[in-house]
């Protein structure tokens, strides 16, 4: 069922990983992704592996939760890895007609896989743990510099938020329209592409009404709010940062520092 | 009375094994016979359209057995998509279902889903729509021209027009006006009566319930706490009022009237009822109030 889909969805809970400001958790997943990519051999991996599984933990974030949210990138993971093991340099360890494995495309291979899987785990972190609504707080007030030099950073912030909160919104109402569909029969699993394209239409017609509609009304009770833009707006929850957030920064620094050196050792 | 449709012990779970699990349905059991008018009461999340969900087979039960004229429908996938064809439903709101270009063509989509002839087709749009007073030229218009109560009348008709032995509407006249209500209600009696057909009915509002069904199902907290008839039910105020429901408001008065020492049984649920039970009281000039 579409109910399914775990991308970007939300789990809300109650722990230090939950609780941080938003705005560390965003610069956090950057310094991570930046440690990620200086990572060179085993130990600099081990690091930001490690570090991932320390917030994993102390989220109590399932790892089959996680595990679940890497499914539908099996197929890029796999293909990546086939690529990679045979596109290394070297003196070939296994060779078979126009293919040969070296000692180098193995290491890649399995470097690249452990790279994106890393990736997407620790950005699957940040949205697993921070509710949609703080996250596009933490990003208006992380890009807000930018205002000086006009960007529309709070409509963007205000689109982004808009468009997070009616992803479930539109999913519930998806399955909706095609449990009535189907109830007069309709059928979305046999037949060519053809068929199966035609049978969409019976869903996004409604679906697509129903998004036009909702877009509407939302935009006439916005304006009963008197919603004006960002200008001379305050927050209800006001962003701060607490002790916890400056520990984490300093883990992180000290993360990016322990990478960076392993690196300079080539380990 | 001949039994079409049978839950056997279903349980449903949603979500299991995510911190979202619940479940939706605990082992309930019930029968529908032929030509029944069951209703369906039960606070908001008790379980309701999660149960009429199964009994067209939208949902697999995690537990438990449905049986369509004593055939297991999850035994074979054809069987389930059978189903879906003897069993109507009609969702909450169904007019946002609508889709097609014409409403003559939106109501033909479950018929032509069922692989009939084309002249079969008309005919069954045709019968369809003269039992929910959708006329011949509102059948060429857009679906999206329609009023409100007209949208949801053409969307009941898509249903109808497969002309399912069970007939199964989650709120059919939620959100319309009481002339809307009334002409609805009287369309399914319609339809019922035409076709010797079984309904189930979902609806909070207790008056019309109390006025149209023969037998009426109780949910609460996901358990069938009561089957029986709507007489029996709603001689049990307190517990309904604890579910977070309520008895007919004719009902009510009976009862008040009672608190207040008149010697009148609070057995009626509809005015007709309690005109017959009232009338003789007035008239005798017994009453003490």
């Amino acid at each position: 069922m579409l109910k399914d889909v775990t991308l970007g969805q939300y789990f809300p809970g109650e722990t230090a990983v939950h609780k941080m400001d938003p705005r560390t958790k965003l610069v956090l997943v950057i310094v991570y992704i930046v440690a990620l990519f200086l990572a060179k051999g085993a130990a600099g991996y081990a690091l930001v592996a490690g570090c991932l599984l320390a917030v994993v933990w102390i989220s109590k974030i399932h790892l089959k939760v996680i595990l679940k949210g890497l499914k539908p990138l099996m197929l890029i993971i796999i293909l990546t890895a086939v690529l990679n093991l045979f596109y290394g340099q070297g003196e070939p360890l296994v060779q078979f007609w126009i293919f040969k494995i070296t000692k180098q495309g193995i290491e890649n291979a399995v470097f690249m896989v452990l790279r994106i899987t890393l990736l997407v785990a620790g950005t699957f972190m940040l949205t697993y743990t921070t509710s949609p609504i703080a996250l596009t707080d933490g990003l208006e007030s992380l890009l807000s510099p930018l205002k000086k030099i006009g960007a529309p950073v709070h409509e963007l912030a205000m689109m982004m938020c808009i468009a997070l909160r009616f992803i479930p919104t539109l999913i519930e109402e998806t399955d909706k329209i095609m449990s009535a569909q189907k109830a007069r029969g309709a059928d979305f699993e046999s037949g060519n592409i053809l068929a199966r394209a035609k049978a969409l239409i019976p869903i996004l017609v409604p679906l697509f009404i129903s998004a036009f509609r909702r877009a509407d009304e939302l935009a006439t009770a916005m304006e009963c709010r008197c919603y004006h833009g960002g200008e001379g707006r305050t927050k209800l929850h006001a962003l701060h940062y607490a002790g916890r957030d400056y520990t984490a920064y300093c883990l992180g620094a000290l993360m990016l520092a322990g990478v960076i050196v392993l690196r300079r050792f080539g380990l | 009375m001949e039994p079409v449709l049978e839950i056997r012990n279903v349980s449903h779970v949603y979500g299991a094994d995510t911190p979202f699990e619940h479940v939706a349905l605990d082992n309930v059991s019930l029968t529908v016979g032929r030509g029944e008018f069951v209703g369906l009461i039960g606070h908001t999340g008790s379980g309701k359209s999660t149960l009429i969900q199964h009994m067209n087979g939208l949902l697999r039960p995690s537990n438990g057995q449905v049986l369509f004229e004593g055939q297991d429908v999850w035994s074979d996938a054809k069987l389930t998509r059978r189903l879906r064809f003897h069993v109507g439903l009609v969702f909450q709101y169904p007019e946002y279902q609508l889709f097609e270009e014409t409403v003559f063509q939106d109501i033909a989509f479950g018929p032509k889903n069922m692989g009939l002839s084309e002249d079969e087709v008309r005919a069954r749009v045709l019968r369809a729509a003269g039992f929910v007073g959708i006329t011949e030229k509102e059948l060429e218009k857009s679906p999206f021209d329609l009023s409100g109560g007209q949208k949801r009348r053409a969307a009941i008709a898509g249903v109808i027009a497969m002309e399912p032995d069970v007939l199964i509407l989650d709120e059919p006249t939620a959100g319309l006006d009481p002339v809307g209500r009334e002409s609805i209600l009287e369309n399914i009696r319609a339809y019922q009566a035409a076709q010797g057909a079984s309904v189930i009915m979902v609806s909070h509002s207790m008056e019309e319930i109390a006025s149209n069904v023969d037998r009426l199902l109780v949910m609460n907290d996901s358990h069938l706490v009561m089957d029986a008839t709507p007489a029996e039910v709603f001689a049990k105020p307190e517990e309904l009022v604890q579910m977070g429901l309520a008895v007919p408001k004719v009902t009510q008065v009976l009862l008040k009237l009672r608190e207040l020492g008149v010697d009148v049984p609070a057995s009626a649920f509809t005015v007709e009822q309690a005109e017959k039970l009232l009338l003789p009281l007035l008239k005798g000039g017994k009453a003490a109030c």
